[in-house]
This record gives C-alpha cells, sequence and structure tokens, in this order.
C-alpha cells in the first residue's frame, strides 16, 4: 500500500513533466500543469495521512524512508507547488500577453515546472544519501534554464551564477557524502546498504567521528550554498529577482526547506556519532551570521524581489540556528518557522509578481500606492509583510518567539545579536514596503481584481497556525523533533 | 680484508673513476651533438671533435683583457675543479667511493653554485654589456633552478632516509622494482634542470654565439685559448655530472660494490649505454623542443619546481 | 617494501590525475584543455578498472566502462563540438600570473593532504592516502573554475571537478552504489547539455563567452 501511495507521489509529477514536454504548447498547457500539481498534492496527503496513522515507513527494498519530518514536507512541498501552479496559470499568461514570454520558453516552464517537483519530492522521500545528492543537483539542473527564462542579460548572469555556484557547492556535498560512505562502508560493508540513511541511522555510534566530521563541514558547505547561508548566498538574490516570479516563489518557498533537510539528515547522523554538539554548533554559526548580514543588506536593496530573497536568507538563516540550538523546543520552532515561512513567502511572492506586473518595474521607488491601484494586490502585500516581519496573530511570530526563548534559556548571549538583527530587518522591510501600500499614485484603478486566492490561503493558514495548532499537528511536529533531536 | 687493504682498493676505484669521468666528459657531448646532427639529417663534426677542439685551444696564446683581474685568470681553474670533483664522487660505477661522503647532494648543489659564482663574477670582471648580462640571466636561470634541484633531492632522500649520495644509490639499486610515482615526478622535474642549467635548449642554446638570446656563452665571450679550454672542458665535466646524477638517482641498476673487480667492468659497460641511452635521449629533446623566449623561462623552471614539490608531497600522503 | 603492484599502479594513476589538474590549472588553449580533460578522464578509468581488479568487485568494472564511455569519449566529444559550433577553436585565453597560480596550488594541495592525513591513517585498505588527492584536484579544479574569465573553460573546470569527485567515489571508496554513481552521471551529462545550450544564449546575448560581461549584478 505504501509502495502505491509513495509511487503516485512520484510518478505524478514525472507523467507531467513528460506530458507538458510533448503538449507544453498548447493552450490548456496551464490547467493541465495545475491539474499534475493537484494530483501531486492529492497523492501527499494521502501518504501524509497514512504515516500520521502508522508512523515511518520504508519502502521499495529500503530505498525510500518516509517519517514524520519529512513527510510533513512532502505535503508542504506539494501543497505550494499546487498553489504556486494555481498563480502562476494566469500570471504567466499576462507575461505572455506583455511579449515577455513566447510560447516555447512557456512549454520549457512547464515541463520543467513538474520534473522540478519531481525533483524535490525524490529528495524528500529517498532514503539513499547518494540519491538525495543526485536529486539536489537534479533541482538545479530543472532550475537553472527557468531562471533564465527571460533571456536578458541580467538574468543569464543570475543563472550563469546560480549554476556555477550551486554545482560547486552541491560538488563539495558529494565529497561529504563520499566520506560518509567511506565511514560507513567500515561498519556496514560494501554495498548498497551503505548510504541507507535507516542503516545508518542505527549505527551512528559506531560511524569513526573523524570521519563524520570533515564529512559534516563538506555536507553543510554544500547544501549551504542551496540554503544560501552567508557567505555562500550569492546565487540567490540574483536568481529570486531575474527568474519568473513563480520560480522564485517554488525556489524560496521549497528548494531551500529541501536543502535544510539534507543537512538535517547528515546532523542526526553526526551527532550520533561525535556525541557533541559540533555540528550544531557550526549550524548556528552559519545560521547567526546569514540573519545578521542579510538584515543588513536588506535596507540596501531598491528591488523589490531582491530585497525578499534577502529576507529568505534572513528566515533560513534563522531556521538553521533554531536546528543548530537542538532539542525538542528549538526543533519544534524550526519547524513550525519552515512551514509558515514557505507559505507566506510564496504568498509574498505571488502578490509581488501581481505588484510588478500592473506596475511594469521591479525598482522599489517606481512603485507606488499598490492600494489604489488594486486593494487585493495592496492587502495581500500588506499582509504578506506583516505576516514575515513577526507580527503577532500570524504563525512567524509564534515560532520566532519561540526560537528566541529558547535561545535566551540555552544561548543568552546570542538573544541580542537576533534581536537586533529581526529589529533592522523589521525597519528595513516595513519602510520600503509602507509607501508602496499606502502611498500615493496617478495610476489608474484596475478595471479587474487580480485572482489572489492563492496569497490569502496561504495567509490565512499562517494565521491559523498562529492562532492555534490543531493537536495532530502539534503531534506530528513532536514526533519529528524526537526524531531529530 | 684488512681495513688498508680495503681502503686501498677503495682509493684505486675512486682513481678508476675520476679518470673515467675527465676523459669520457668531452666524447659525451660530442655524443649528444652527433646525435643532433644525426637528427637534423647532418653528418656532424664526429665523435671526437671536441678533444680536437680542446687540443687546438690549448695549443693556442691566451689573450686577456688588459683590465683582467686575477680573478678572470683563475677562474676556469675553479671552475673545473668543481665540475671534476662533482663528476667523480658520483656514485655511478661503484657505490662505496671513499671521496664520495666529502659531499651529500646538499653539498653538491653548493659545489655547482660556486662555480657559478665565479663564472659570473669573471663574466662581469670585463665589464662588457655582453658578460654582464649573460651573468645577469644565469643568476635569473639558476634561482630558480636551485629549489628545484634541492626539491628533486629532497624526495630522493626522504624514500631513502638520507642525504648521502651512496646510501641512496644504494637503497634503490638493492631492493626490488617498486614504482615510485613521486620519484617519477622528480624525474620529470629533474630533466628541466638538466636542461636549463646545462645550457640547453629550451632554455639556452649550446651552438650559437652573438645571439642576443645567450646565457653561457654570453658570459665566457671573453675568454681564450687555454682558459676557454678548460671553461669547455668544465662545461662538458658538468653535462656529465647532471646525467651521472640522474643516473644515479633514477636507474642506478648494475653498480659495482667497492672491491669487486670482477663486476666493474659490467658496470662500466653498464654506465656506457646508459649515458650513450641519456646522451641520445637530450639530442632528441633538443631537436623537438624550440628555443623559449628568456621571459618563458621562469615559467618553464616554475614547472620543474612544481614538479618536484609534488613529488615530495605525494611521498608523504601516499608513502611511496 | 610490500606494496602490492596493483596499489603502485594506482598510486601512480592518482598521481597522474593530480598532475593532469595541475596542468589544466595553466594551460591558455581550449582545445588542449579539453584534451587534458580527456586524458584525466582516461586515468580516472584505468584507475577504476585496478581497483575492480585488485578488489575483485564487478561493479567497478561498470564504473570503469561507464566513466570511459563518458569522460573520455562522450564529453570531450561533445565539448569539441560546441567550440566547432560556437568557432572558438583556437580562443586562447591571457592567464596572468600562472606562477601565483601554481603557488596557490601547491598550498591547496597542502591543505587537502592536511585535511585528508586523518583519514589516511585509519584506512588499513590499500587505497589509504588516495581522499587526500582527490581532495587536492578537486580545489585545484575549483580553483581553475576561479581564476577563468571564458565560459569554456570554466566548464572544463567544473566537469574536471567532478572527474576528481569521481575518483574519490570509486578508488578511494572502492566505489558508490551503483546506483548513486548512474545518478550522478546522468547528472553530469544533463548538466553539460545545459551548458551547452547556456554558451549558446550567452553568446547570442553578449556576442561573446567572456564572462567578465557578467558582472553587473550586484549589491551596491
Amino acid at each position: 500500500m505504501i509502495d502505491l501511495q509513495l509511487l503516485a507521489l512520484l510518478l505524478t509529477p514525472l507523467l507531467g513533466g513528460g506530458l507538458l514536454a510533448v503538449f507544453g504548447s498548447r493552450r490548456w498547457a496551464a490547467e493541465l500543469n495545475s491539474l499534475m500539481s493537484g494530483f501531486t498534492f492529492l497523492a501527499s496527503v494521502a501518504l501524509t495521512m497514512r504515516v500520521v496513522e502508522q508512523g515511518p515507513q520504508v519502502a521499495f527494498n529500503e530505498q525510500f524512508f518516509i517519517d514524520p519530518f519529512n513527510v510533513f514536507l512532502v505535503a508542504l512541498t506539494a501543497f505550494v507547488a499546487f498553489t504556486t501552479s494555481l498563480f502562476s496559470r494566469p500570471y504567466m499568461r499576462v507575461e505572455q500577453h506583455h511579449g515577455k514570454l513566447s510560447t516555447p520558453m512557456l512549454h520549457l516552464y512547464y515541463s520543467m515546472y513538474q520534473l522540478f517537483t519531481f525533483t524535490m519530492l525524490l529528495a524528500l522521500t529517498t532514503n539513499n544519501m547518494g540519491i538525495i545528492w543526485v536529486a539536489m543537483e537534479a533541482a538545479t539542473l530543472t532550475t537553472v534554464l527557468l531562471v533564465s527564462l527571460y533571456r536578458t542579460p541580467a538574468s543569464l548572469e543570475a543563472a550563469w551564477k546560480y549554476f556555477i555556484l550551486c554545482g560547486v557547492g552541491i560538488a563539495l556535498a558529494l565529497f561529504g557524502t563520499i566520506l560518509l560512505y567511506f565511514a560507513a562502508e567500515r561498519v556496514l560493508g560494501q554495498g548498497g546498504t551503505a548510504l541507507l540513511w535507516t542503516h545508518l541511522n542505527q549505527v551512528k555510534t559506531d560511524l569513526e567521528p573523524t570521519v563524520l566530521k570533515l564529512a559534516f563541514v563538506f555536507l553543510l558547505v554544500g547544501y549551504g550554498t542551496k540554503i544560501g547561508l552567508v557567505p555562500l548566498h550569492s546565487w540567490l538574490p540574483d536568481a529570486h529577482a531575474e527568474g519568473p516570479t513563480p520560480v522564485s516563489a517554488v525556489l524560496s518557498g521549497l528548494l531551500l526547506n529541501i536543502a535544510l533537510c539534507a543537512v538535517m539528515r547528515s546532523k542526526v547522523l553526526v551527532d550520533g556519532s561525535l556525541g557533541n554538539h559540533f555540528a550544531g554548533n557550526l549550524m548556528m554559526g552559519f545560521g547567526l551570521l546569514s540573519v545578521v548580514v542579510a538584515a543588513l543588506f536588506l535596507s540596501r536593496q531598491k528591488d523589490i524581489k531582491r530585497m525578499f530573497a534577502y529576507s529568505s536568507i534572513e528566515h533560513m538563516g534563522l531556521i538553521t540556528f533554531a536546528f543548530g540550538m537542538g532539542g525538542a523546543v528549538a526543533t519544534f520552532a524550526g519547524m513550525l518557522h519552515m512551514t509558515v515561512h514557505s507559505l507566506v513567502k510564496s504568498a509574498i511572492f505571488f502578490a509581488v509578481g501581481h505588484a510588478v506586473q500592473k506596475s511594469g518595474t521591479q525598482q522599489m521607488e517606481h512603485i507606488r500606492g499598490m492600494l489604489q491601484i488594486s486593494p487585493t494586490v495592496g492587502w495581500g502585500l500588506a499582509l504578506g509583510t506583516f505576516a514575515i516581519l513577526g507580527m503577532p496573530p500570524f504563525g512567524v511570530f509564534a515560532s520566532e518567539f519561540l526560537i528566541i526563548t529558547t535561545a535566551m534559556h540555552s544561548y543568552p548571549w546570542s538573544t541580542p545579536i537576533l534581536l537586533a538583527a529581526l529589529g533592522i530587518a523589521f525597519a528595513a522591510i516595513f519602510g520600503k514596503i509602507q509607501p508602496i501600500v499606502f502611498g500615493e499614485t496617478t495610476a489608474r484603478r484596475l478595471p479587474h481584481p487580480p485572482a489572489l486566492i492563492p496569497v490569502f490561503v496561504h495567509l490565512l493558514l499562517a494565521l491559523i497556525l498562529g492562532l492555534y495548532m490543531p493537536p495532530y499537528l502539534a503531534g506530528w511536529y513532536r514526533q519529528a523533533a524526537a526524531l531529530l533531536g | 680484508m684488512t681495513n688498508n687493504a680495503s681502503q686501498t682498493l677503495g682509493i684505486l676505484f675512486q682513481l678508476c673513476q675520476s679518470l673515467l669521468v675527465v676523459a669520457l666528459a668531452p666524447l659525451l657531448t660530442g655524443w649528444v651533438n652527433q646525435c643532433r646532427a644525426w637528427l637534423q639529417n647532418r653528418s656532424g663534426a664526429g665523435l671526437l671533435q671536441p678533444y680536437r677542439t680542446l687540443r687546438k685551444l690549448f695549443h693556442k696564446d691566451a689573450v686577456l683583457a688588459y683590465n683582467a683581474s686575477p680573478l678572470f685568470r683563475i677562474t676556469p681553474y675553479i671552475l673545473f675543479g668543481c665540475m671534476w670533483l662533482a663528476a667523480a664522487i658520483i656514485p655511478i660505477i661503484a657505490i662505496d667511493l671513499p671521496f664520495s661522503p666529502a659531499a651529500d647532494v646538499i653539498a653538491l648543489v653548493g659545489v655547482f653554485a660556486l662555480a657559478r659564482v665565479f663564472i659570473s663574477l669573471a663574466a662581469m670582471d670585463i665589464g662588457t654589456a655582453f658578460g654582464s648580462l649573460g651573468a645577469r640571466r644565469e643568476m635569473l636561470v639558476s634561482f630558480l633552478a636551485e629549489p628545484a634541484l634541492l626539491m628533486v633531492f629532497f624526495t630522493s632522500s626522504l624514500i631513502s632516509h638520507s642525504t648521502q649520495l651512496p646510501h641512496i644509490v644504494g637503497t634503490f639499486a638493492h631492493h626490488e622494482f617498486v614504482l615510485y610515482p613521486s620519484l617519477a615526478f622528480a624525474g620529470l622535474a629533474f630533466v628541466i634542470v638538466l636542461l636549463a642549467e646545462n645550457a640547453r635548449i629550451p632554455v639556452d642554446n649550446p651552438s650559437t654565439h652573438l645571439e642576443l638570446t645567450m646565457i653561457h656563452e654570453a658570459m665566457i665571450l671573453e675568454y681564450s685559448a687555454r682558459h676557454l679550454a678548460l671553461v669547455e672542458w668544465a662545461s662538458n665535466l658538468k653535462l656529465l655530472a647532471y646525467i651521472s646524477i640522474g643516473i644515479a638517482l633514477f636507474v642506478p641498476y648494475g653498480i659495482a660494490e667497492v672491491g669487486n673487480w670482477g663486476v666493474l667492468p659490467l658496470a662500466i659497460a653498464a654506465l656506457l649505454v646508459k649515458l650513450a641511452l641519456a646522451g641520445a635521449g637530450l639530442a632528441l629533446l633538443e631537436a623537438l623542443l624550440a628555443k623559449m623566449r628568456i621571459f618563458r623561462a621562469p615559467e618553464f623552471l616554475g614547472t620543474a619546481f612544481l614538479l618536484a614539490v609534488l613529488g615530495l608531497l605525494i611521498h608523504f600522503l601516499l608513502g611511496a | 617494501m610490500s606494496i602490492p603492484f596493483t596499489t603502485q599502479i594506482i598510486n601512480l594513476l592518482a598521481s597522474i590525475l593530480l598532475l593532469i589538474a595541475f596542468a589544466m590549472l595553466s594551460q591558455r588553449r581550449i582545445l588542449s584543455l579539453i584534451k587534458l580533460f580527456a586524458w584525466q578522464g582516461l586515468a580516472l578509468s584505468a584507475s577504476t578498472f585496478v581497483v575492480a581488479y585488485s578488489t575483485a568487485q564487478h561493479h567497478l568494472y561498470y564504473s570503469a566502462a561507464l566513466t570511459l564511455l563518458l569522460k573520455v569519449l562522450i564529453l570531450p566529444w561533445l565539448l569539441h563540438r560546441l567550440i566547432h559550433k560556437l568557432n572558438v577553436k583556437w580562443d586562447v585565453e591571457t592567464l596572468i600570473n600562472i606562477p601565483t597560480t601554481m603557488l596557490v596550488g601547491i598550498v591547496l594541495v597542502i591543505f587537502a593532504f592536511n585535511l585528508a592525513a586523518p583519514i589516511s591513517q585509519l584506512s588499513e585498505s590499500i587505497t589509504r592516502g588516495l581522499i587526500g588527492i582527490a581532495l587536492a584536484s578537486v580545489l585545484l579544479s575549483l580553483l581553475m573554475m576561479i581564476t577563468r574569465r571564458k565560459a569554456v573553460p570554466q566548464v572544463v573546470g567544473f566537469l574536471a571537478m567532478e572527474n576528481g569527485l569521481f575518483f574519490a567515489a570509486t578508488s578511494a571508496t572502492h566505489g558508490m552504489p551503483l546506483v548513486v554513481e548512474l545518478g550522478i552521471a546522468l547528472d553530469v551529462l544533463v548538466g553539460t547539455f545545459i551548458f551547452g545550450i547556456f554558451f549558446f544564449q550567452l553568446r547570442e546575448t553578449f556576442d561573446s563567452l567572456d564572462i567578465t560581461h557578467m558582472e553587473k549584478l550586484k549589491d551596491d
């Protein structure tokens, strides 16, 4: 049964990629894209319910492994991929209408979108540390041509940077994986099982600490490039700013999470082998640096998508910091933050996409008075910004509050740094978004309000998570937190 | 055998090698030139041409510049002495030569450096433009080649745990064959150093005079007659010494032990074959390569240094 | 001296791999660079083959064949076609300061060896020390990518880095599971294709493959 559900989850996007590679130029390609993403989402729901009922499962000769930690990311990924496909349908049509995109480009976009979803789900569900690497690299490959979709000099530059930097990063991660195998082979023997995470997890105390230490450094630096941790982040703002908005939304909301998930899988093994806080300290260091540097860069941004890309770096840094601290509460908070950040950040990118489309520029000084032009876009952007800045009723507040109180308890020295960085980020983003939403403009009001249902659905979910945590969800996070230690 | 007798025997062997090298050196140069001539489709001047040149030069009257200092006069003798010493103590026909402990590999580099200092000083002594130019270039080349040469020596010293040449040679000659990647690298580096230090193509051209890019010839332009003969003979010896070092370090097989008269003819025959092969190889290299601009020489020698250092590092990591 | 002969050969091939990594660092011509890349692939394939023979692991024979096919034949051929079509066959890059680059390279090698030293002491297997060489060649290729200003050499550097990793995967650890190796090979192949597409997009947009054109996006 689990085999079948997993198969449905993985094959649907793969099939979608194949179908759209053939039919991507048809008029109904966008609908097909949404449909396949919808099916993927349904499959993920079915899988999630099963795992919630029956606990961790392995499938296909132990090649796949689903536990509460990754299944929540599977559900989140499939959900955001689905809503993004809904958002991209009208959005990309308008882009085509404006002459920015041609039909062949859209063809490429749709089929790559599905394949990208497939690689992310594969990276999440596989039990093989080697396959995680393969899937992560494949995720880069599928998105790199999407970043350069507009074929402008800037977008080509961004895509080249993305490709080279992530390629180098991921190569280092491969070296880390090889070292991991090197250590595992001595315990588990030659052959296929030595890279299976479940097997590694059982023998983690026997793994050679010197090798694992080095392996983790490589894995963290490698996948950390993908997460966008400072100082490996320089591809991220470019790729987010120059790529099409739906791509920015999934990159920011999903891909970064998945890279972090790969790091967490390694961290569990390294903690078991070393028996100290080495991995956690490294992650805390990188996380804190990312939060601080991103916050400082935020105020200097002129491009709206670039600014929110830096905000993603900041939040990923915060999550990495939380996971680095470890312990039940911090890990719980980290996962909650991962969820709400994905929801809110993709919602913001949807709203930003519309705002940019309406005003024809990404420069913030030229985007003014969105509330007058279109109240839906204006409110979506305003609420999204409130949410991402950690205003109380939204889920981001809850998770940030938890992270900071834990930090105050376990690592008091870090609290002022975190608070200062969050304060700077708040001032920077709020100061720039306020005139965009509430400012005066001479532009005419739009005749039809744009369809922004995904934005409000995401924000509503984030709001609910902030006000009330459903008990099964809390239990689910707790299980995962216990698993990650 | 008593201690005294073995000492006498050692000295006999030493004498044998010393005379052999001094007699053989011009022949080797003749052989290299002959091979090169054949490769260039010329008939060549014959193997004995260097001897004829030496005889001719010894019969001439020496002419000295009027402002030449005593240093200029004694330099050829020092040069010849250094090179003879170097060529005589490298174990090529027998391992435990009594003079060998006089200089280990590092001191050997020092002997070469001493000779170089004198020839450069002598080149500048007269004060001609060519002399100073040549001296400057010689210093540039040697400043890059010397570290590379030292690194080559260090690699083989590390493998054999000694800087004494006899010990190094003994280690390599008497163990079963092992493939040393580090030695292969060192060997390549050594070939480059050999080309540069002996003023061969591609760094310098031994068969030209009065060309703007020459190095060695520029330094000895002011010498004539017996002085020139000694300088030429010294450079023949230097080539022989370098090739001997190469043979000792990388292909010492077939070398004799001191006192073992029976193996000596065989050892000498093996040495002659090796020298002939090395000379032919050198000629081939020179025929294949083109003279490079002097500005490229640092890069070329840098490669040698790099190779030697790599060899050293690989030895540390792989222990091989 | 009791090192088995196969180990000696593997060590030698490893050294050759490292040497080629250095040679690539200083190579100015694109054509020669691709040739060097193919030679590196050959050394890699040969060492995988020897490891397969000496440890009697059959799946490593497949790896060796795969490497031979991909790294020695297909990828160089693809690159040749690309530079032919892009008409950059005779491009010469003006590399400044090769000696400095070389010195940095040596420092990197020392760094890599130091990093790998505790690991090689752990391993009693025949291939101890190879991790250090693999890491060194990965870092050297990385250095090569940093020093290049043209797109094609940069990509060759990227592929050479993959060579170093493959060497670590096949020789130092006696081979990863085959499915992982296949996945890696597929990624490399697709990556090269995408790089190819990129070259054409770049030339269409910038009229050259000089990546100095692409330094506009900055935080000012």
